[in-house]
């Protein structure tokens, strides 16, 4: 009996899995580019990290349709992978050779990815790229190889009336708090009463939140992720005497019981929900804050300035050219083609960001001057500072996660940093300073 | 019940007046004690919950908003389908993502990785369990051997080789189908030894007599082990099943197209940056279903082979 029912069930699935297999069996649209379409035109693949995100993604579709009606040379074909491993399947791509020509990155790690030899240079696009923010060009080695659409801006998250009611001034983007007005604001607000939460700075995030949202502090009190003169060590920037002092207030917002160790799992809803009362965020929070209930009660502060100046992280999603194309002359035509204003304009206005040229400023509602969202622009044109321009960054970035981790939950600041420092020099060095390779 | 007891030579006796029932009999006649029982129950609901919870908490979120699931965390509405509920979450899902598709490719995926690993798996075992030859030892040794190493560490060499093999199409290169999503994982050690295991318990005399009657040995195989391996083919199948449908590394080193992407990379296009937790809630509990469908159908199947095997998964 049992062995009848075996029998048919394995005929069944032998059948259906092989029947399956066989409808199955072919490639993807993915092949490589450089081939021709019907009509005889060069298919040029695109990569995007916007699968899931209908706003980006419809708007760069609506470049990439422009441009393939504006001319019968080229046919660029869009790509969308989920941002969240985006980096995996392009690592993966660059590994078997198998590379698209036109691909976006993250603006950090463009360095390391020039370096490691994915991306050509832009070449003809150094006078387009001049009239966009310093924080969306690409740039290593002197050569230009990534140019974004847009840029966002951390920001604090507020209620005017929990401020107001706690007796705080209202910072400016001309008139930033300091650190000691920071702290007493952080004690008044407590003191209040009214917050689970005083601060959350978001500390349940992973990946590249750590250095994006919180190296900006380390170098607001004077320290850094490496010596920029010449990017080979990091002694004396994040182990000195004011990246220390970083660390230990990086604790104290915790042992004082300002912050959580960590974050819920969506800081953003604790604060719409009324258990937070500041939160370190960024200008993506701008549209659900204007949808929520509290609109009308929300604000947006700048950074503090620690002693060395307000700052915050700069570079967002950028686009580039891989190396391996087998049409560089179209690749590069279609980014001049899609680094227009009126494109800039509509991908930023799609995806509610800071555009990158003032041309584009001008032709997104609200980024005009003194327009609700102007306040990131300025916050981005006044604050924002480049992550370290070197192919070692990401694991620079890791390694400072980790000690920003390790600190956070109780580690000698001084020890941990300078097993940081140790970490990143000895990388450095083992790849010989990522010196270029031609 | 009486209290009778029956002579040596089969006759009841009457009950002695008073007889007297040892205590222990009794109490084991009656069963455990009531405190034992409660306390038995309570550890079993408090089991339930503990694997059901998350599961209930999964489906209750899918039908809330965003705000309202984060709301309710605090309190025991969040394992309530009370507020604001709604299906929005999942016509959203259904707008972002092309559910069908991805849910489709992994049904082809699991299933054909499944069936030719039976195919292949068994075929492999039986060899090293019914056949004599040189080298079976070390055969056997080497493939346990490859128990110890972590995809993690094979994914890029086998990236690199996948790369390389001729299509049937005429090009170069697998990157991209359906097939370097299956064909990699059907050989697969722990199956092997599974069957393995299972093929040595089995009396080699059924091979001898079929032998006698003129069988070979693929009849044997076919018709004579595998109709007894059915506890190792419902384990290996199920054991087969499950990483399958859950790949996730693989097919983000070696997809490209979203037509050909598994349901488990798709959950990758929720999590942007102001993440819709409800969505990924009602993205979560649709490629749970087919899972739970599975293991409902097969349970008997599934508790017997990890009951024989002594496997669990």
């Amino acid at each position: 009996m049992v062995s009848t029912q075996l029998k048919r069930l394995t005929a069944v699935s032998v059948a259906t899995g092989l029947a399956l297999s066989l409808a199955a069996c072919g490639k993807g649209s993915s092949t490589d580019s450089g081939g021709e379409d019907a009509s005889g035109a060069t298919v040029l693949k695109m990569w995007t990290h916007n699968a899931g995100n209908d706003a980006e993604l419809a708007a760069i579709q609506g470049v990439v349709d422009d441009y393939n009606a504006s001319q019968s040379t080229y046919k660029v074909e869009v790509q969308a992978f989920p941002q969240d491993s985006y980096n995996t399947s392009v690592t993966s791509a660059a590994s078997s050779g198998s590379l698209p020509c036109i691909l976006d990155i993250d603006g950090p790690n463009v360095p390391n990815w020039a370096w490691a030899g994915y991306l050509a240079p832009l070449n003809g696009l150094e006078d387009r790229a001049a009239d966009f923010l310093p924080s969306v060009q690409g740039v290593w080695n002197d050569e230009l190889y990534s140019l974004g659409y847009y840029d966002v801006a951390l920001a604090f998250l507020a209620r005017t009336s929990a401020l107001e009611a706690a007796g705080v001034r209202i910072p400016t983007a001309d008139d930033p708090w300091t650190k000691d007005e920071f702290a007493a604001a952080l004690e008044a607000i407590k003191a209040s009463g009214q917050f689970d939460n005083v601060l959350d700075m978001q500390t349940g995030n992973t990946g590249e939140w750590w250095p994006y949202a919180y190296s900006p502090q380390l170098q607001s009190f004077g320290g850094d992720l490496i010596d920029r003169e010449n990017y080979e060590s990091a002694d004396g920037v994040l182990n000195g005497p004011e990246a220390v002092e970083w660390a230990t207030w990086f604790r104290s917002l915790v042992t004082d019981e300002y912050m959580p160790l960590k974050s819920g799992q969506d800081p953003a809803q604790d604060f719409f929900n009324g258990k937070t009362a500041l939160l370190w965020t960024g200008s993506w929070s701008a549209a659900p804050a204007a949808e929520s209930d509290i609109a009308d009660d929300v604000t947006f502060l700048p950074p503090v300035d620690f002693g060395a100046g307000a700052k915050i992280g700069g570079g967002s999603w950028q686009w580039g050219v891989s190396a391996t194309c087998s049409d560089m002359d179209g690749a590069l035509d279609y980014m001049t083609f899609a680094m227009q204003d009126e494109y800039v304009a509509s991908i930023a206005e799609a995806t509610g960001t800071i555009p990158a040229t003032d041309g584009a400023a001008a032709m997104v509602d609200g980024y005009g001057e003194g327009g609700k969202y102007d306040i990131f622009r300025v916050f981005s044109k006044n604050f924002a500072e480049l992550r370290p321009v070197t192919p070692g960054y990401p694991f620079i970035a890791t390694t400072f996660t980790k000690a920003a981790q390790d600190i956070l939950n109780g580690a000698d600041p001084q020890a941990t940093l300078d097993q940081a420092v140790k970490d990143i020099d000895a990388n450095q060095k083992s790849n010989d300073n990522f010196a270029p390779t031609s | 019940m009486s209290a009778s007891a029956t002579t040596s030579t089969g006759d009841v006796a009457a009950p002695a007046p008073h007889a007297v029932v040892p205590a222990r009999a009794n109490r084991s006649h009656r069963g455990p004690s009531t405190g034992r029982l409660v306390w038995r129950w309570v550890v079993r609901i408090a089991l339930t919950l503990v694997f059901a919870l998350p599961l209930l908490f999964m489906f209750v979120s899918s039908l809330k908003p965003d705000t309202q699931i984060f709301g309710d965390l605090t309190s025991v509405r969040a394992f309530l389908p009370v507020g604001d509920i709604s299906l929005d979450n999942y016509t959203g899902v259904f707008g972002r993502v092309p559910f069908w598709r991805f849910l489709a490719n992994s049904v082809v995926i699991a299933v054909a990785t499944v069936v030719l690993g039976l195919i292949v798996n068994s075929m492999c075992a039986f060899a090293l369990a019914r056949l004599r030859f040189r080298g079976r030892s070390l055969a056997l040794g080497v493939i346990i051997a490859t128990l110890i190493v972590p995809f993690e560490t094979l994914a890029l060499p086998l990236l690199w080789w996948v790369n390389l093999l001729p299509y049937y199409d005429g090009s170069t290169g697998w990157l991209d189908t359906y097939e370097v999503q299956i064909i990699p994982f059907v050989a697969n050690a722990f199956s092997i030894y599974l069957f393995y295991q299972y093929f040595a318990s089995i009396p080699k005399e059924l091979d001898e007599a079929a032998t006698v009657d003129g069988a070979g040995r693929f009849t044997i195989y076919r018709k004579i082990v595998m109709p007894l391996a059915g506890p190792a083919i419902a384990t290996v199948a199920i054991l087969t099943f499950l990483p399958a449908w859950n790949q996730y590394l693989w097919p983000l080193m070696v997809v490209q197209s979203e037509e050909l992407r598994p349901v488990m990379v798709g959950i990758d296009y929720f999590k942007q940056l102001n993440t819709s937790w409800g969505q990924i809630m009602s993205y979560a509990s649709l490629i749970t279903i087919p899972v739970l469908v599975l293991f409902v159908c097969f349970q008997r199947s599934f508790i017997n082979s990890i009951a024989s095997s002594g496997v669990k998964g």
